[in-house]
């Protein structure tokens, strides 16, 4: 089957792309690394964290800014993944995330790639990111429409209508599974020859409590 | 509380994804806030899954899920209104009625909201209390103001009066 | 009323309303727009309308209940004409006088006339006062000759007539030329040029295309869509069936905030009888063409004047933004193409239609065509909605129009462009208005919120301000919008309160350039427009808050203290009665002062102080 292709430049690289697809699973199709968050294959992109940015110029045009996970390739596109200025962005992104979220792994894996190693914002200890994968796992792999986004802005969080689980919650445990923020902090090495692994093992992650209510995000989580 | 009256709000407006707005903003008014029950029925007749219509309701600031206050006093904080002293008038408001923005005194007497910008900048400080507005306003006139409604509570409770007379519609 | 079929019937109506008006006759109009009626008006209009039913020589007076005439501070308003006489500040008291002296004998009522702030003379005539002299009133003006709940009151005045023009002497890509030759843009703050977007909508292919009419103007400070929605929502909707034809549009919303109700109420008054009359619906003036309009109404949320975050709204959603790599012109509601336009945007495209592309292209400068309407609020002598062509300098429209500073205190900058602009010191009101010289200096034209600000303003507190009011309005979508506002707040409200030091400044600008560049919508790309401009203009304030712990512009609560002058203390005691923490001491007669640890920094004292005795530093 014959695939249309369009012709982009990523990094001063000529790359002739499917046509449709986005400027983030282009780079990757030709091993170009692009950091991500909120991102994930197989749910729709987001483009709320605005770790993928990269600088766009098309025909020529002036360069704009835009999250690679939405924005599709078009035939021409001069694309820059880590042009001084997207640098600084990421870096001052990923110092805004873990100073919101230090006790979230990914937040300091992020921070940590970055090089960064001060952060000069008063840390909070949310747990939660506001990614939104949950929700997208929830609405459109399994079908559960229990999840939401609730309020606006800086007071936003993550939540099921009126704090109480509905009926269309199956405790399928999808929304454990892909949030970024369920991942139990290395516990270190326990014994000269033991393995621990309790970073991928899905059932010792942290999941819906007793109350009922979505587990990350209560007080009785023992993270 | 019967909610029948919801079935009759989202008549009159067809039942259009496109008013629900709209038709939160009426239910609002029939019952001074948003009770859960009726945003389930909203959601079962507009077919949309509760979750949005949960999601609608907090997002947007006119909404309230909790009662409200009988007096509602809604204090302007636009621009124009701020560099003419607003903040004053907000901090002797918190003080006077003991609440933050967005909260209900404990005798469900007063609201107190701030609002980003009426639209009545000429004339600010603004403030819209139970349907008025007041133009020009300082932190002695908004007290004068609390004063007289609290004074009307009291006169209304000696007479037995009908506490709607204190709503006025533009 | 009987339905219009064709032009002919147009025609007809139109010469019946004005062969009913009669020579001389007697108008009285008062203004009934929201700001006129926290004033009173409705008391005023109610008491003409007693008065004349009561009083049968009288019966020939027609009462008018105007849209907002724009002179807000000076209201409630009533001109009466023939004669053009102007009444500002008009009580229910005055009425039995207006009536008895001015209506009857013709004599004029010195003490309601508007007195000229230099030359303390008493100006009679609307035309004459300064405030309306320099400007050039083409859209607004209407607002004082009709009734915005009558529409043969529009129909008097012309209305519809470019509507028939436009369905029955031009083809839809005509009408688009006439626009794109007008050099039109967009009021609402973007100033693209209306009529390529109509062209590209119209191009975008699908059967079923919106039209929408954003009134949601979250600006704090600006209120010309209110006043024009409020005052002649039947010119906004002519503007939007034109389009529509133009466009290939079938369907049309106008969404209305909700703290606007008086603007929702007449929007919907003005749909019914155009309904009813034929200028909407199926088979419109007989030309074949259908469209409708219907309201949809703001939940609260000042993102939600954002393009993609209205349709967002309007289709049910939270007002959360959305990439605009494909524009809604090709995908908008419901992901159909979907024409958005600002209300005063609307309201001049009659007036081109009718008047033709060349007029209006001979008003403006080379690249902002025609005349804008700006609210000029703040601390200025006259606020209110101002109409002038674009070009005209700052300094022109804020001491000329505006009668300058109030208070005597000099001004100091200017607020344009709302929370995506920023401040305009005084040293440049020399430099034009329009869509590009503000931009330069560091600001926006914006929807032409014009906030006025003095040496009691401080420029630090304005930053912390429009910061704070981001942070409210974010739709919490996106990182840098969200956090990163979150942080530039945290570091101001520290400047303010004394606790800032220098690296404050410097990560305050890191932070302002990465939430532009990374922000997903309009409001977190302009976020930091108000604080890089005040950085950039008034960069001694701020120093003077983290280095030397002061206020000078006596604002920031934490940072200033009250004082009682001696010299000027009459020891009436007023400002004890009113201190609400008792902090005033002094004997009847004798010199009062205020104890600073109890002081709570109210204000009340100087507002009751008679002898202007209360100092603030």
């Amino acid at each position: 089957m014959e695939r249309k292709t369009v012709n982009v430049t990523i990094d001063g690289r000529s790359l002739d792309v499917e046509e449709g697809s986005t400027i983030l699973t282009a780079a990757r199709e030709f091993g170009i690394h692009i950091p991500t968050l909120c991102y994930m294959d197989h749910l729709s992109p987001y483009g709320g964290c605005r770790l993928c940015v990269v600088e766009i110029s098309n025909n020529g045009g002036k360069a704009f800014i835009d999250t690679s996970c939405t924005h599709e390739v078009r035939e021409g596109m001069v694309i820059q993944t880590q042009s001084p200025r997207i640098i600084r962005a990421r870096r001052m992104l990923a110092e805004l995330l873990v100073a919101s979220a230090p006790n979230v792994k990914i937040a300091q894996d992020i921070a940590a790639r970055m090089g960064l190693l001060k952060v000069r914002f008063p840390m909070e200890d949310n747990r939660c990111i506001l990614c939104g994968l949950c929700i997208r796992m929830c609405y459109e792999q399994m079908d559960g429409k229990a999840l939401g986004f609730v309020g606006r802005g800086m007071g936003r969080k993550i939540s099921m209508p009126f704090e109480v689980r509905p009926e269309t919650c199956r405790l399928c445990r999808g929304c454990d599974y892909v949030c970024p923020g369920v991942i139990i902090p290395c516990q270190g090495v326990q014994e000269p020859g033991e393995l621990c692994g309790k970073c991928v093992r899905i059932e010792d992650t942290p999941t819906c409590c007793s109350m009922g209510t979505f587990g990350c995000f209560c007080e009785q989580n023992p993270l | 509380m019967d909610f029948e009256q919801v079935g009759k709000i989202i008549d009159r407006y067809k039942g259009k994804r496109t008013a629900l707005i709209s038709i939160l903003h009426d239910i609002q008014d029939q019952y001074n806030h948003l009770p859960e029950e009726t945003l389930r029925k909203v959601a079962s007749r507009l077919q949309m899954d509760l979750n949005d219509i949960y999601g609608v309701a907090t997002f947007y600031k006119s909404f309230s899920l909790v009662p409200k206050g009988k007096h509602s006093i809604t204090l302007c904080l636009g621009t124009a209104c701020h560099v003419r002293g607003g903040p004053k008038i907000l901090r002797e408001m918190k003080k006077q009625l003991n609440i933050e923005p967005g909260q209900t005194t404990a005798d469900k007497q007063f609201s107190l909201n701030v609002v980003n910008c009426l639209g009545v900048c000429a004339i600010g400080p603004v403030m819209f209390v139970d349907g008025k507005f007041y133009g020009e306003m300082n932190t002695l006139k908004a007290k004068r103001i609390i004063e007289k409604i609290n004074k009307n509570n009291k006169n209304k409770k000696r007479n037995g009066g009908n506490h709607e007379e204190n709503k006025i519609r533009i | 009323m009987r339905k219009i079929k064709s032009v002919s019937d147009l025609e007809r109506w139109k010469e019946n309303i004005l062969s009913r008006k009669k020579q001389d006759e007697v108008i009285v109009s008062v203004c009934g727009g929201t700001g006129c009626h926290a004033y009173g008006c409705k008391k005023v209009r109610d008491e003409f309308a007693k008065i004349i039913r009561k009083n049968g020589d009288l019966k020939e007076i027609r009462l008018r209940y105007t849209g907002c005439r724009g002179f807000c501070e000076r209201g409630p308003i009533v001109t009466i004409q023939p004669q053009g006489i102007f009444y500002q500040r008009v009580q229910e008291k005055d009425v039995p006088l207006i009536l008895s002296e001015t209506v009857q004998r013709g004599k004029i009522l010195g003490h309601l006339l508007y007195e000229d702030v230099i030359t303390k003379r008493k100006v009679t005539s609307e035309k004459d006062i300064p405030f309306y002299k320099a400007q050039s009133r083409l859209v607004l003006g209407s607002n004082g000759m009709i009734e915005p709940t009558k529409i043969e009151d529009y129909i008097g005045i012309g209305g519809y007539q470019a509507l028939s023009k436009a369905l029955f002497e031009m083809k839809p890509e005509q009408i688009i030329d006439e626009i794109k030759a007008s050099g039109l843009r967009g009021r609402g703050g973007a100033g693209f040029l209306t009529g390529k977007k109509w062209e590209d909508c119209r191009k975008a292919p699908g059967e079923l295309k919106y039209i929408i009419c954003n009134c949601d103007e979250g600006d704090p400070g600006a209120y010309m869509d209110r006043s024009l929605l409020e005052g002649n929502p039947h010119s906004v909707l002519e503007g939007m069936i034109i389009g529509a034809y133009a466009i290939s549009g079938s369907h049309g919303y106008i969404y209305v905030r909700h703290e606007y109700p008086l603007a929702c109420k007449n929007a919907e008054t003005a749909i019914t009888q155009a309904r009813k009359a034929g200028f909407l619906g199926k088979n419109i003036l007989g030309s074949g063409f259908n469209f409708d309009v219907e309201i949809a109404k703001g939940g609260g949320a000042f993102v939600c004047g954002e393009s993609t975050a209205l349709i967002a709204s309007i289709e049910g959603r939270v007002g959360e933004p959305r990439s605009k790599q494909v524009h809604t012109v090709t995908r908008g509601l419901w992901e159909k193409p979907t024409n958005l336009n600002n209300v005063e945007t609307w309201a001049n495209v009659p007036l081109i239609i009718n008047k033709g592309s060349q007029w209006f292209f001979s008003i403006g400068t080379e690249k902002s065509k025609g005349t804008k309407i700006f609210s000029l609020v703040g601390k200025v002598k006259n606020t209110g909605l101002v109409e002038v062509p674009m070009g005209i300098t700052l300094k022109e429209i804020i001491f000329d129009i505006g009668g300058g500073q109030q208070d005597g205190r000099r001004i100091k900058a200017v607020q344009t462009g709302g929370p995506s602009g920023g401040c305009i010191p005084a040293s440049l009101f020399n430099l034009p208005v329009d869509f590009d010289s503000l931009t330069q200096a560091g600001s926006m034209m914006g929807s032409g919120g014009m906030i006025v600000m003095d040496e009691g303003t401080c420029m630090v507190d304005v930053a912390k301000y429009f910061v704070h009011f981001l942070q409210e309005e974010s739709c919490g979508k996106c990182l840098p919008c969200r956090e990163g506002l979150k942080r530039m707040g945290e570091i101001l409200d520290r400047i303010t309160e004394g606790k800032g030091n220098e690296e404050d400044l410097s990560l305050l600008e890191e932070l302002a350039e990465v939430v532009a560049d990374t922000s997903l919508c309009g409001l977190g790309k302009t976020a930091p427009n108000p604080v890089l401009s005040a950085l950039r203009y008034f960069r001694p304030e701020f120093d003077a808050h983290i280095h030397q712990k002061r206020c000078p512009a006596a604002v920031c609560t934490p940072l200033i203290q009250y004082s009682i002058s001696e010299t000027d203390c009459t020891g009436c005691g007023a400002c004890a009665k009113v201190c609400p923490t008792q902090a005033i001491k002094g004997e009847k007669k004798q010199n009062h002062f205020i104890l600073a640890e109890i002081c709570s920094k109210c204000g009340s004292c100087k507002d009751v102080c008679k002898a202007n005795a209360v100092m603030v530093q």
